[in-house]
């Protein structure tokens, strides 16, 4: 095991990236095109390293899967981006922005990346604002803030319930602009399927054109991942159909190591799974937390109608056991508090997995007009999915797989442990700990792609000659050989089952034993799972079609093949970390109160996962985390 | 439930296409269409014979990434109100029904496979101009320059649009202006975007035709069609920035 050095720049925490920056060595301006940069995914991070490399004059490669670089997964953000403008002076600042990150991460996360993150947010409104973004604005004029996910501050800035979308556009037509000035070429519809190592730098990507099947090599000096979260190792999650592992799990296995897999955000408010035909879940947003009130009946098995039960035989559990925050503690409190009630077979709905989240009482208070007002949309998707109107009966409930706090491990630069190797927004591990809060990641995206990876890869390029080598070389061939080899394995298995069947039945293992609760014997068992699926999957599967043309079969199956090796790896890391802290819930480490008992003795650092060939478990490196400002205390939301 | 699809399968950009029936039973009424097809092509994948699954394109299934897009009984993005592809629920059809799927047709929007288009054309139309020349770093405080709410709820409308493609594949004429106008509109809004607004309008309008869409002759069927309800003001707006970029200049 070798400890990890996260180059976290000296000198006190407020000036610590001021004085990096100057720090960093710069690539004269006129040689700057001499330098080819390759940036993997067009979320807001993505986007927003594209955009802003090409303005800074180097030459940028972009790609997505997608058919446009504006449908990145990004897009489906709902509620906002927070930022310490303190425009509502209620007491916000840069440094509890940080606080609350930093807390809220449950002491998981790099001091300094986080103070870096806070100082940020404040220029990515500004940025974003000059972009034509149309956050919301007050009569006066001004922006519009509100409180999210459980902030006592109002730095949440929004666009109605489009929040990513709107970012995501703004990034998108910035990237669009440096397309039309021929700085950043684009490449749609295209997957990268392998990182290329040459005297142990990236110095390219392997990708498939998901049109015509062409497998093809691209070289450079540079390369980003910026390729979002893991969620969908679950199968069913929030996450777009698309969201992969693909391109940090095969960083991985060339030797990018991979920062605490096992934290996993699972988003209270969902609506509950209907049927085995369910494809992805979808989320209600955090904020019907506001007015709505989260309750189960106290008697198990009570199948009346919601209506029909007094509010005496009801379980206001989030109100009675947090009476400070009440409906609004935090994401991993409140789902864990909802599985708790419906193991006890008191849950609601079909199959018994849900809890009410009730308007009653705001309808009685406001009338219908004003909650329509506030969460009239909201109500309309729930109907159009669930067929209810939540008007008349209480919404149902579900916590679901959202987000991903583990990522590609890197150092305060966002280089991974492979040198050129550059990891940004939800696809590396920095920011957010062992839990992320309502609002973050979209800041962590922005930040990441407009705001350090322009200053951070100057660094590493100083030091780099230019274009030292081509696609020729042999690394590309033995890439590509690969790459190709891997497809031909699919194609070839022609068993008489479809790829669903196995990412549903990962989802289902993964979801009960590394899910919102994990304990050892759970993820003992599933160790052993995962690899008896993944054979019956190269036994089993019926890729069709051929590898030279649009193929989506194809596409799924690559994806689900290598999510049957990660889920392992997420089972690892949870076993291995043997307390509770912030998504991270080992039974076996709790309070007597039933609240996550972290261990900060012997597990206050980072564990990153170094691969060791597919038959050999990884070995685990680890980067303590040193905490200079902020005092390690129990989170305590009662 | 069960239904009898006839479904567009074509090979590719050049291959000729043709309407081929399958029958898809043991529907249940709460299955999305989307997972209803998701049904029907593991059932494909499962059988061990020359044919290939149905080729669609859907992301978030939420109605907002703009990717799903199919012409479902002769309506781009289904029978639903204000819903994409994604959105449509098998209750809204009837039990034994028949129904066509076909891709978004236009000549700009070539077909790539089955009911998969290239839209890319769109990409262009925004690369032309749809955007505020705004280097990353030198911005001004955000709340330096106040919008009045009306301006930033007429941007917000416009900007709603999801660049999905449905205004093209339902217009006689397979004109784009609901969505050129929809960006030329969300940007003349605000003082940020107001600076460009006679370059951006030309080159915007100009890409817009050399791609290949069609005139505008008022049908409005675009918007009726639009998942986002955006409106054909916008096209109205996008036609007076255009007289005036051309009278005035800059
Ligand atoms: C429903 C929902 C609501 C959310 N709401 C909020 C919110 O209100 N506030 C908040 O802060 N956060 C929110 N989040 C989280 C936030 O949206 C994401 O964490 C964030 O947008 C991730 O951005 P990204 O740029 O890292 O990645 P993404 O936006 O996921 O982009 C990934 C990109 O990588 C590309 N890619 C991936 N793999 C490959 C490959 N192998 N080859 C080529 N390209 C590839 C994709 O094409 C895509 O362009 C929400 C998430 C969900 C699911
Ligand atoms: S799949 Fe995203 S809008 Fe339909």
């Amino acid at each position: 095991m070798t400890t990890l050095d996260a180059k976290i720049p000296s000198g006190p925490m407020a000036q610590k990236w001021s004085n990096h920056r100057f720090n960093l060595k710069l690539v004269n301006p006129a040689n700057k095109r001499k330098y080819d940069i390759i940036v993997v995914g067009t979320g807001l991070a993505g986007a927003g390293a594209a955009a802003s490399l090409g303005e800074l004059g180097y030459n940028v490669l972009s790609l997505c899967f997608q058919d446009s670089a504006r449908r990145a997964h990004s897009i489906a953000a709902q509620g906002g981006i927070n930022a310490a403008k303190n425009y509502q002076n209620d007491g916000d600042s840069v440094h509890r922005l940080f606080y609350d990150t930093v807390k809220g991460g449950d002491y998981r996360a790099r001091e300094a990346n986080v103070h870096r993150l806070a100082e940020i947010s404040v220029n990515i409104i500004d940025q974003c604002v000059s972009q034509g973004v149309p956050f919301a604005r007050e009569y006066g004029g001004l922006l519009s803030n509100r409180s999210f996910g459980g902030a006592q501050v109002s730095r949440t800035f929004y666009a109605r319930g489009q929040t990513g979308q709107q970012l995501l556009l703004g990034a998108y037509q910035a990237l669009m602009r440096q397309v039309k000035a021929g700085s950043v070429k684009l490449k749609t519809r295209c997957e990268m399927l392998d990182v290329v190592i040459i005297d142990g730098h990236a110095k390219g990507i392997i990708t498939r054109d998901l049109v015509t099947g062409t497998i093809e090599r691209y070289s450079a000096d540079a390369v980003c991942l910026a390729t979002g979260g893991y969620a969908n190792a679950f199968f069913l999650s929030t996450n777009a159909m698309g969201c992969n592992v693909s391109a940090t799990h095969r960083a991985y296995k060339r030797g990018a190591f991979f920062a605490n897999p096992c934290y996993t955000q699972i988003h209270p408010t969902c609506i509950p799974v209907s049927g085995e035909h369910q494809s992805k879940l979808t989320l209600m947003s955090e904020s019907l937390r506001n007015d709505g009130r989260v309750w189960v009946p106290k008697k198990k098995g009570d199948t009346r109608a919601a209506s029909l039960i007094p509010d005496a035989e009801r379980e206001y559990f989030l109100e009675e056991r947090y009476p400070a925050f009440g409906n609004l503690v935090p994401r991993d409190v409140a789902s864990r508090a909802a599985k708790t009630v419906c193991d006890d077979g008191r849950g609601v709905g079909p199959g018994g997995y849900g809890v009410y989240l009730d308007f009653r009482d705001v309808i009685k208070r406001d009338g219908r007009e004003k909650v329509a007002a506030k969460y009239g949309n909201l109500f309309d998707i729930y109907h159009e999915i669930t067929a209810e109107s939540a008007y008349e009966v209480p919404m149902r409930i579900y916590p679901a797989p959202h987000y991903t706090m583990g990522g590609l491990w890197v150092d305060y630069n966002l280089m991974s442990t492979i040198p050129g190797l550059f990891v940004l927004g939800e696809a590396n591990f920095s920011d957010h700990g062992a839990n992320r809060l309502g609002a973050s990641a979209l800041m962590q995206g922005l930040a990441d792609g407009f705001f350090v990876i322009p200053y951070t890869i100057g660094g590493y390029l100083a030091e780099q000659k230019p274009r030292q080598y081509d696609t020729q070389h042999a690394a590309f061939d033995d890439a590509e050989r690969e790459v190709t080899a891997k497809l031909d394995r699919l194609l070839a298995v022609k068993g008489d089952k479809p790829v669903d069947e196995f990412h549903k039945r990962l989802g289902r293992l993964m979801w009960d034993h590394c899910g919102m609760a994990r304990n050892e014997a759970g993820l003992k068992g599933l160790l052993q799972e995962i690899p008896k699926l993944r054979d019956q999957f190269w036994q089993q599967v019926n890729v069709k079609g051929s590898k030279g043309s649009l193929n989506q079969n194809l596409e799924r199956a690559g994806r689900v093949a290598d999510f049957l090796e990660f889920g392992e790896l997420m089972a690892l890391d949870a076993l291995e970390r043997r307390e509770s802290c912030g998504g991270h819930f080992r039974e076996e480490f709790q309070a007597e109160d039933g609240e996550a008992k972290r261990d900060d003795e012997n597990f206050c650092h980072v564990s990153a996962w170094q691969y060791q060939g597919d038959t050999t478990k990884p070995e685990l490196h680890k980067e303590p985390l040193t905490f200079e400002e902020v005092k390690l205390t129990q989170r305590s939301y009662k | 439930m069960k239904f009898t699809l006839k479904l567009w399968r074509q090979k590719g950009r050049t291959e000729p296409g043709a309407f081929e029936t399958r029958v898809v039973e043991g529907v249940s009424e709460d299955m999305s269409f989307l997972e209803m097809l998701d049904k029907m092509n593991n059932e494909i994948e499962a059988a061990k014979d020359g044919v290939e699954p149905f080729a669609f394109d859907s992301d978030c299934r939420e109605g907002i990434c703009g990717t799903c897009s199919m012409v479902i009984g002769g309506r781009p993005h289904g029978p639903g109100e204000l819903s994409t592809t994604c959105q449509i629920y098998m209750r809204e059809f009837k039990d034994g029904e028949t129904i066509t799927v076909e891709p978004f047709r236009a000549a700009a929007f070539p077909v790539l496979r089955d009911s998969v288009v290239d839209r890319s054309a769109f990409d262009r139309i925004i690369g032309a101009g749809g955007y505020v020349s705004t280097n990353t770093g030198g911005a001004p405080d955000a709340n330096a320059l106040p919008i009045s709410k009306a301006d930033a709820e007429l941007a917000m409308d416009a900007a709603q649009c999801i660049g999905c493609g449905a205004c093209v594949a339902v217009c006689k004429n397979a004109s784009a202006m609901l969505f050129t106008s929809a960006k030329v509109s969300h940007l003349v809004s605000l003082p940020q975007g107001k600076v460009e607004r006679t370059p951006r309008v030309l080159a915007m309008v100009k890409q817009m035709d050399q791609e290949g869409f069609g005139n505008c002759t008022n049908e409005g069927e675009c918007e009726a069609v639009c998942p986002k309800g955006i409106s054909i003001s916008h096209i109205a707006r996008m036609n007076r920035e255009y007289v005036r970029a051309k009278l005035f200049g800059a």
